[in-house]
Parts: structure tokens; sequence; C-alpha cells
């Protein structure tokens, strides 16, 4: 909502508050001033000027030349491009020396050899909007009524030295979506008064009842309809500063009769509509639900067709307006009319809303009906509006209005005590102090000891429970003036489960590796969510998706990072280590929610390990990205939990990939993304890691306990074994382990040989053996007896050999 | 006899005086102090001196070799220690050039504002509580006073799956949640941050997926101005002790009375500048005293329990921490962006 400071001061007294002084006000106490436009963009010297005589300009044929008497001794001259310009015309001229917004300043100059003193301008000359410029002046420059004053400032007369306060409106607060509203909450503010308009109706000596019948057959999205009659209208512009009002306001002006009502909608509130009578076609104003299929043509001259949730108005067959949102092309006022059908009536929100929406028609009337007018207002804006048109078209208003009225109004009764006020705030206000609020809002009081009960006005349709009254109090009293205190209580332990404090844990853990955090879209496209899916469900797929790229939820976190690897490469950051935790989307039907469940990603790719000037590069590799898990389930203590097994996984390279499994359970994978697919991003080798965190984080942790530092010394084993190739070195490292014992205390592999000095289809592998006993020293004797145990399993399961 | 010892001193002196390697200085040991060195010479010949004379040249001969010795223990100190020296010498570098890098990665800066408001209000006795991003229409909307149809559902155009299911479009179905498991009973002190979703083109200052952190205390006797120091400590906590905060009246469905917080503006201090569009205030958060509706809703007999909730956007409090200028960089993860967020304050 746009409210003109001086505009405002029709209804409340504004002395010694400035418009910035307002604004402050007016946001502390509720209403956000989302901004203070001054409208002179600090114009200076353009003044009223009279047309005494316009020539063709002699050498140029879209040039005119006029003599202007700028109420300066002799007519100057002008050269001007406008279309309409012409002699008698009253305008604005920027004199020589004026000044236009963006400090454009107005000097002599000569136009194909003739002297211009000045320039005639146009509206958007002078700072305004071209959607707001009436449409005969849109091409040209702007013509005062006759009676303007020659050298009279122009600025001043187009209402220019104002300021408009553009109001931030929450959906409680469509009160203010009305210069009376405004004014109501600016007099509660400032604990002023508030001035009605006036309504000085001299009607005729005949009855609009004898001109119109209304019958309503919708109540309930109609319950309250009036129906004015205006004869003898003379079609015209509004007075000039009714334009500049609505202008300021943003609304273009039309015509007086069009303009009036959208001046009683910016002052009451309340949209009305005016048809032209004779156009209507019958003396009947029936209000209705469309037939399905129904058309109508709007005054935008577009056919809609109409359904049985939309409401028209009709002469009694025919549609002539859709109701609260736009008027028909058959009953439109044109510059014909002379008699004048003014509706002032009350539709529901709901009804308002989806005919707008339906056919795309959001207007500053159905953004009000569907807000909810004031029932209490309906009437008297029609009587305001039909005086207007006496005094300023030179209408005669017909006595009296054709009414439906099925509309009760109550308004709202609310009682509450003192001490909930005091104890909901914090504060210790009297009964008095809490009056007095409600009285400067003009809302009825009274009260019997401690409960003050209070009745609200109908334009308040917020107010409506307790809170509501404590919120008003709170906030004529002010926020900022509530004391500041902490809860008391029985005192809450703040702390973090033990899963969010894993969790933290594992970021930390991965950064501390060298990996950073990415945070990506939970969204992405068909194609992308079926990439890297520990799980096969059906996609979960957003109803109306704003594109096809974000229509669906990720079942994984990987294809995202690849983008995001992708992005990076592509920005010349090939070499890159990064992470995400969040949640992947796992169906369960259409009727439940899905299963969410938090995943851990990441993903290196390109050098992992690099030293410039020593010369040290390494590419990262399977074992880089499975030692970085290794030190991440040792940290969670799952170090014994945790197993490996090669696996062949969607969209990665099938000898380079392992599945994660914990106790037997496959929650992951780690490897190396499939060649092609990093041929395709146009990355490097890159190995990447997905896995269930929930699954991690939800194993419970055994508690921490000493054990003790080894006294005897260790004894260890080097053995080298011949294998065959296919024989995986976990499967080796679980027959030592089990044949060792608990004399076996590590097991470690320190060199691996595949060349060609191996036989064919056989490798080389070694391991380093500790052998220990944390009671005494073992004998060699002992020892042996061991190692030979494990020589012999190795040899039974595995085929293998000792290596020479 | 006597003099030859004297000569001996004086040539093995000069000659360990001379001498510049510890080889040198070995053979200088064993020519003059060696079994068949001329001191031990001289000892053998006195068998021919008399008995009177033979201690006195005995002790004599003693003497020489102890000062020879003495000197030439010096003399091999010395050359060490210069060896030792020149070694050093060889093994010098240079310690300006750059040293190995550590690679470290970094939180997210959505991350890192997260945890410093979770952190802060765990240590006013918060809880941290967490729901599904993909949400019934009756948690999202109903449970926190907006019905079907209510007008300030356009506020907030959802992504639907279903017409009951939806990305969440706020967090506050955590709070309708935990109320709910609460089963009427106070008191309830919890911060709920997460990924909510609108249907929003990305642009510069919009995204369709961002970050929310709201908090909720509900208890027998909360008041407005719990609410008011409550957020008075965040504000100072979070921006600066010399940050002032205004509250405002505003619209939530949830909260009634509702609240917006500004605070003075960190970059200009108060003055007026671009970022606080002149006004010297800069809008953080909106809050509210829990709408009845909700509380009863939730199985809360609101005449016995009143609340306060409060939430507020990660991603504008790190533009503006921050100075970021375009909220599309949390979602891009430029490494060149994610770096700068490595640093300790
Ligand atoms: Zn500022």
């Amino acid at each position: 909502m746009f409210v003109s400071y001086k505009w405002l001061q029709d209804y409340v007294d504004l002395s010694g508050v400035s418009a910035d002084e307002l604004a402050e006000k007016i946001t502390k106490s509720g209403i956000e001033v989302e901004g203070v436009e001054v409208l002179n963009e600090g114009i200076t010297g353009v003044v009223v000027g009279h047309v005494v005589e316009r020539v063709q300009h002699p050498n140029a044929d879209k040039l005119s030349k006029c003599q202007v008497d700028i109420g300066q001794g002799e007519p100057v001259q002008i050269i001007c491009g406008a279309p309409n310009v012409a002699q008698g015309q009253k305008v604005a001229v920027a004199t020589v020396g004026a000044v236009l917004p963006g400090n454009f300043k107005i000097k002599k100059a000569k136009l194909r050899g003739e002297e211009s003193n000045g320039m005639i301008c146009s509206l958007t000359e002078l700072g305004m909007e071209a959607k707001i410029v009436p449409k005969e002046y849109s091409e040209g420059i702007f013509v005062f009524p006759q009676d303007a004053e020659v050298g009279a400032d122009a600025i001043a007369l187009l209402n220019r030295n104002d300021e408009v306060l553009e109001l931030g409106l929450t959906p409680n607060r469509a009160d203010c979506l009305s210069m009376l509203g405004v004014a109501y909450e600016v007099a509660a503010i400032l604990g002023r008064d508030v001035k009605l308009p006036e309504i000085e109706l001299q009607p005729v000596k005949e009855k609009a009842t004898d001109y119109i019948t209304v019958k309503v057959e919708a109540n309930e999205d109609n319950p309250l309809y009036a129906a004015k009659v205006i004869k003898n209208v003379k079609i015209g512009p509004a007075p000039l500063w009714m334009q500049t009002r609505l202008m300021s306001a943003g609304i273009r002006p039309h015509n007086n009769v069009v303009d009036i009502t959208n001046y009683i909608l910016l002052e009451y509130g309340q949209p009305l509509h005016a048809f032209d009578y004779d156009r209507l076609g019958s003396k009947e104003i029936l209000v209705r639900r469309a037939q399905d299929g129904e058309k109508f043509t709007t005054l935008d001259d577009v056919e809609r067709t109409l359904t049985s949730d939309h409401l028209v108005i009709t002469n009694g067959t025919e549609p002539v307006a859709l109701a609260g949102v736009m008027g028909g092309a058959n009953s439109e006022v044109t510059s014909d009319t002379t008699t004048v059908l003014l509706e002032a009536a009350y539709f529901t929100g709901g009804t308002v809303r989806k005919a707008s929406k339906d056919h795309g028609l959001r207007s500053e009337a159905s953004a009000r009906f569907e807000k909810g007018v004031d029932p209490n207002r309906v009437r008297a804006a029609g009587e305001r509006a039909a005086y207007l048109m006496a005094k300023y078209a030179g209408g005669e208003v017909l006595e009296d209005a054709s009414v439906v009225d099925t509309l009760t109004v109550e308004p709202a009764v609310v009682s509450i005590t003192l001490e909930k006020i005091n104890s909901v705030i914090g504060t210790n206000l009297t009964v008095e102090e809490v009056e007095a609020i409600f009285e400067r809002l003009q809302f009825a009081v009274t009260s019997e000891e401690e409960t003050i009960t209070v009745t609200a006005p109908t334009r308040r349709g917020d107010i409506k429970i307790e809170e509501d009254l404590i919120e008003e109090v709170a906030r004529l009293y002010g926020y900022d003036n509530i004391p500041k205190t902490l809860p008391i209580g029985s005192a809450t332990p703040g702390k973090l489960s033990q899963y969010q404090d894993k969790r933290r844990i594992v970021r930390q853990y991965l950064e501390g590796a060298g990996l950073y955090q990415a945070v990506t879209y939970s969204l992405t496209s068909e194609e992308k969510a079926a990439q890297f899916a520990l799980e096969k469900r059906d996609f979960i797929r957003l109803a109306m998706p704003m594109s096809e790229d974000r229509s669906i939820l990720r079942l994984s976190i990987m294809p995202q990072l690849m983008e995001v690897l992708k992005y990076n490469s592509a920005r010349q950051n090939d070499s890159l280590a990064v992470y995400e935790t969040g949640a992947v989307f796992l169906a369960n039907g259409n009727e439940v929610l899905p299963e969410e469940q938090e995943h851990l990603a990441g993903a290196i790719t390109g050098l992992w390990h690099s030293h410039s000037w020593q010369g040290e590069k390494k590419a990262v590799d399977f074992y880089v990205l499975k030692g970085i898990l290794e030190g991440l389930f040792a940290k969670l203590g799952l170090t014994e939990s945790v197993t490996y097994v090669q696996a062949k996984v969607d969209n990665m390279h099938p000898g380079r990939t392992a599945e994660i499994h914990l106790h037997g359970e496959r929650i992951g994978f780690v490897g190396q993304v499939h060649p092609t697919m990093q041929k395709e991003l146009d990355l490097k080798d890159t190995y990447v890691f997905e896995l269930s965190l929930k699954a991690i984080l939800e194993e419970a942790t055994a508690p921490l306990r000493y054990s003790g530092i080894p006294r005897f010394p260790s004894i260890t084993r080097d053995i080298a074994l011949v294998v065959d190739k296919e024989t995986v070195a976990g499967v080796l490292q679980d027959i030592i382990q089990t044949a060792g014992g608990k004399l076996l205390k590590e097991v470690t592999v320190f060199d691996l040989y595949e060349g060609e000095r191996m036989e064919e289809g056989k490798k080389s592998i070694a391991y380093s053996l500790k052998y220990m006993d944390p009671e005494r020293t073992l004998t060699d004797e002992e020892v042996t007896k061991v190692h030979t145990q494990v020589l012999e399993a190795l040899k039974e399961k595995a085929g293998a050999v000792l290596r020479g | 006899m006597q003099e030859r010892l004297k000569e001996l001193q004086q040539e093995a002196i000069q000659s360990i005086e001379q001498s510049s390697s510890l080889k040198e200085l070995n053979d200088i040991r064993v020519a003059y102090l060696g079994k068949k060195g001329p001191i031990t010479e001289v000892l053998r010949g006195m068998g021919k001196l008399s008995a009177e004379e033979r201690p006195i040249m005995g002790a004599l001969a003693n003497e020489v070799r102890e000062a020879i010795a003495t000197i030439l223990e010096a003399k091999q100190k010395d050359l060490e220690e210069a060896a030792v020296l020149e070694k050093l010498a060889s093994e010098s570098i240079d310690v300006t050039l750059p040293g190995r890098p550590v690679k470290v990665g970094n939180h997210h800066p959505l991350t890192r504002i997260i945890e410093e408001i979770e952190d802060l209000f765990i240590g006013m006795g918060y809880q941290v509580a967490e729901g599904p991003e993909v949400e019934q229409d009756y948690y999202n909307f109903e449970a926190l006073n907006l019905p079907k149809g209510h007008p300030a559902r356009d506020m907030q155009d959802s992504f639907y799956i279903t017409d009951e299911i939806l990305l969440r479009t706020h967090t506050s179905p955590v709070q309708a949640r935990t109320m709910e498991k609460n089963q009427g009973k106070g008191p309830i002190k919890i911060i709920c941050p997460g990924k909510v979703y609108r249907r929003d083109n990305d642009d510069a200052t919009h995204s369709h997926q961002f970050m929310q952190i709201e908090g909720l205390v509900v208890g027998e006797n909360i008041r407005m101005s719990d609410l008011h120091g409550t957020l008075e400590i965040f504000a100072k906590k979070m921006f600066g002790e010399d940050r002032e905060i205004r509250l405002r009246p505003s619209f939530f469905p949830f909260t009634e009375p509702s609240v917006e917080m500004d605070i003075s503006c960190m970059i200009c201090g108060g003055n007026g500048c671009n970022v606080c569009k002149k006004t010297g205030w800069i809008e953080i958060l909106g809050a509210g005293m829990v709408h009845p509706n909700v509380l009863e809703m939730a199985g809360y007999d609101s005449k016995k329990y009143t609340g306060f909730a409060f939430g507020m956007g990660p991603e504008r409090i790190a533009m503006l921490k921050y100075g970021v200028d375009d909220i599309r960089h949390f979602y891009t993860n430029d490494v060149r962006f994610l770096k700068q967020y490595s640093k300790h304050e």
C-alpha cells in the first residue's frame, strides 16, 4: 500500500511529524514501512505555460515551434517534438535553468536552426512511471486543465511535492489497505483524532429502486449487494488533485467515474464497480454462480470460460462482471455513458481468490476482497462515491439504493484479565494504562475490577482472541519497552544427542583428513537420481517442479558431488577433496512419508598429495580413500565390525570398487568412478565413497577403557608368501589371525609383488607377524610353534607357499 | 738424558700445534707416546743411571709424557669441534622456502553458522531437535495454525509431492512434532536447524533450497520479556556486544503477538548504508509468543502453558556476517569459496 503523506493529512493531523518520523513510528508499532519515496526527484524551474501559438517547425516535420507564455513578460519560443502539442494548451514548461530528474539541466538551444528556450514536458520527463501516466498523455506532453494559472509551480500542481510511504502489509492487517485504515492506525500511534471524509448527498426525487432490482442467488458468497444509480453524468477527466493522488498510489487515471471508484477503493478500502446503466440491457441485477463452460468477455477484451466456482454479476441472463475481479466489456463505462449503476458489495475472500487465481486477474480490487473488506464500510463507500460523482461528474444521485443485505455484522467482543496481559508480556501495566491504549485505537473498552472487555470495530477483523488484545497492548506500549528477562522454571540440560555429537566428530575428522564440506541440493533430475543409488526405490517426484533438473528427490548424494567436482574441475581446480552429509529419500509408497536416511559421501579427484618444489606428486587411489574410511571407523570404534567386499556398483569401476559392510550388512561403497563417467565429466581419476551415516552413527559406542601398556618384549617374524593372483589379502589375513590365536598381536602387509619375476598367475605377498604375551617374555620355541601353525594353515587353506 | 726429554717435549708440542687433522694428531700420539716412541726409548736407557738419579729421571719422563698427552687431548677436542662445525655448515638449508602443506578441509560456511548458533543456545539449556524434510501438510501448515485455504499459505509457495505431502517450507514442523511428542508437558527448550524448500527461482537473493534455524521454548510461565532477553543475548553473542536490537510487531500465523527483530547495522554502525538500506537497522529474525491454537493442537493447555518461538536464516546471517553477495555461492561449492571459511574467528 502506497500512502501519500499529504493525502493522509485529510484524515489525521500530522503537524510536527515528518514523513520519515511517521514511517519510523509506524514501523515500530507494527506495520513495516519499506520505504519513503520522495516524489520530487530534485526538479526545479518547471512552471505552467500557455501555448499562445504553435506552428510547424520550418525544417523538421516532427517538430513544432511554439510561443509559450510562462508568466515572465513576452512569450518564449520553445521547440517541441510531442505530437499532441497544440495552441491554447496549458502545459508544464521546464524553463531555461530548470533541473529535471537525473540532474538534467535545461539550457538554451538551437534545434534545426530554431531557437528553443526551454522544454515542454511529458509526465515521464517529470519522473513519473510510464504505467501510471494517463493513456491520452502517454505518447506526448501532459496538458493541464484550463484553469491552471500561467507561471504557477507545475510540480506543486501535479502534487509532486509529496512523500509516499510504502507499507509492507502482513495478511492480518488488511485494514491498512485503505487511507482510512492507515489513518486509524496513525491516530492511535500519535494519540490524535480521525476526521472522516464528507458525504453530502442531495438526491434527486427519483428512486434507484425504480431503475434497478437486485437479486442474489448466492448469499453465502455475496451477502451484501447495494446498487445506486447516478443520472446525467458527464464523462471527462477527474479533477487534477484526484488524478495525482491516484498516480501517487500507483494507479493510472482514466475518467472521472472510473477514477472516483478507484479513489474510494484507496480511501475506504472498498472496491466498487461502475456499470453503464444503459448498456446493461435490463433493469435487473442477478448475482449467481456461473454455469460450467459459460463464456464471458472481461473489459480487457479476453474471453473467459467460467465454472460453477466463479461468481458472476448478470443482467438477469448474461454475465456483466466477474464478481470482485473485473467488469465486462459489454457494460463498461465509456465516454458516452450518461447513467451509472454503481455497485457496492461484499464478496467473500474465498470466492474472489478462486476467480482471480483461475483467470490470472490479480487486481487492487481482488486483493482487498480476498483479504476481507470492512462489512460496515461497504454502503458508506458507495454513498461517498455517489457524492463525488455528483460533485465531479455533474451527476444526479437517485434516492436510496437497491439492496440485498443478509450480512450479519457482529463486532468481536473479547475479555481479558489484567493479570493475563502482564504475565504474557512480562509487564506491570495498570487497568487505566491498558484502557488508554484501546481508546487510542478507538476500540470500545469497559472494565470490571481487573477484567477488561474490548469491542473491536469491524474494520479490525483480525481481533478475535485474547492474544490479539495482548498484541495490541504490547505494540502500542512499545515492544522495545518490554523488559528483558530470561525464562525461569526447571532447568533443562543443554547438549547434543550422541548422534549429533558423533556427526560433528565425523565432520571434524574428514576435514582433518583434508576434505572440504559441500552442501548441495536435494532435488535432482531423473537421470541423476538413478546414479550410484545404494537402494533402488521408486522416484519421489514433485507434483509441480520448476524445472526437470530439480524434479526428483535424491536417492544418493554422489551425483551432486560429481556436479561439484565437474564445476571445480572446469575452473582449473582438478585436484579436489569434498564430502557431504545429508538426507537421501527412499520412497515408501504415495501415502506415507519417505524414509529419510542420512548419508555421508566423499570424493577425491586428481592429485592427492603434491609438493611443488620437491617435485613430489601422487594421484589419489583406492587405498587413500580406504585409509580415510578406516580411520573414521576406528574413531567411531567400528574397526572390528566393518568389512570390505569386492563388488559391482552402478557408475563405478567394476574392478576397483568395494561394498562396505557393517556386521555383514551392506551400508555403502568405496571405489573409483567408472572411467566412462570420469570422461563424460572431464575428471581426472576420481575415487569416492558413500555410506549410510545413520547406520554408523546409530551403532552403540563401547565405553573407553584403559588397557595395560605391554611390559614384555614382542617377537616379530616376517614371511613372504606365493599365492594365486586371485587370492585376496583379506582372506590371508583372516587365516593368519585365526591360526595365530591370542599370542599374535599384529599382522602387517609390508610387500606386494605381481611382476614378471613371478610365475604366471601368481603373486607374492609379505607379512610381518608380531607375537607377544602381556604376562611374560615368550621363548623362541613358543613362537616357532604358533608360527608353524600359521604357515601350515596358510598352505592348507590358501595354497600359500613360503617364498625362499 | 734430561735434555733429551725436554727436547722431545718441545718437539712434540710443536708438531701437535701444527697438526690440522685428527689423523695427523693420532700419528703424533703414536710417534711420541707409543711403545716404540722416543720417550719409551729414553726410559729403557735408565738402567745405566745411578740409583739416586733413576727416580728423578723416571718422574721427569712421566711429567713429559703427561704434558704431551694433555696438549694432545686439548688439540683433539679442538679438531673434533671444528669437524662438527664443518659438517653442520655443509648441511644448511634455505629456511625461507615454503613448507609442506598440511591438507585440512573445513566446514561449509552454513554449517559454521549453524553450529555457532547451536552452541550458543546449548549453553542456555537448549537441545537440538531435527525432523524430516519431506513433511505432512498437517505438520507443515495445519498444526501451525495454517488451515487449508489460509491466505498466508500464499506467502510460502511450496513443493508438493502429493496433496498431503510436501517438502517442508520451514523447520517449524519440528516444533509441532516435538510438542506433540511431549504430550502436553513442559518444559521444552529446543533449537531446530535444517534444510527447507520453497518454490522460488534461484537468483542472487533467492534459493529454492535454503537453511533455517528455529527455537522454541514452552513452559508454565514464559513471557514476552523472556523472548526479548533471549534474543538480546543471542544478537550480542552472534553479532558483537556493541550491537543494539530493536523489536517490531509483525505477523506470523503461528505466533501471537509476533515480532521481527532488527539489529543495528554492523557495516555502518547504525548510521545508514546500502546494506541496511539507509535505515541503520538490519532485519535478522522473526519471533513471537506461540499461538494458543498451536499449543492446543499439540495437546497443551494454553491457559496453563505459554511459549515463545523464533526463526532465522543461516544464509542471510552468513551473507551479512561474511559479506557474501550471492546466495547461490552456498550451493555451487566452488572450492575457492569453501576454502575461505577455514580461519577461526
Ligand atoms: Zn548500514
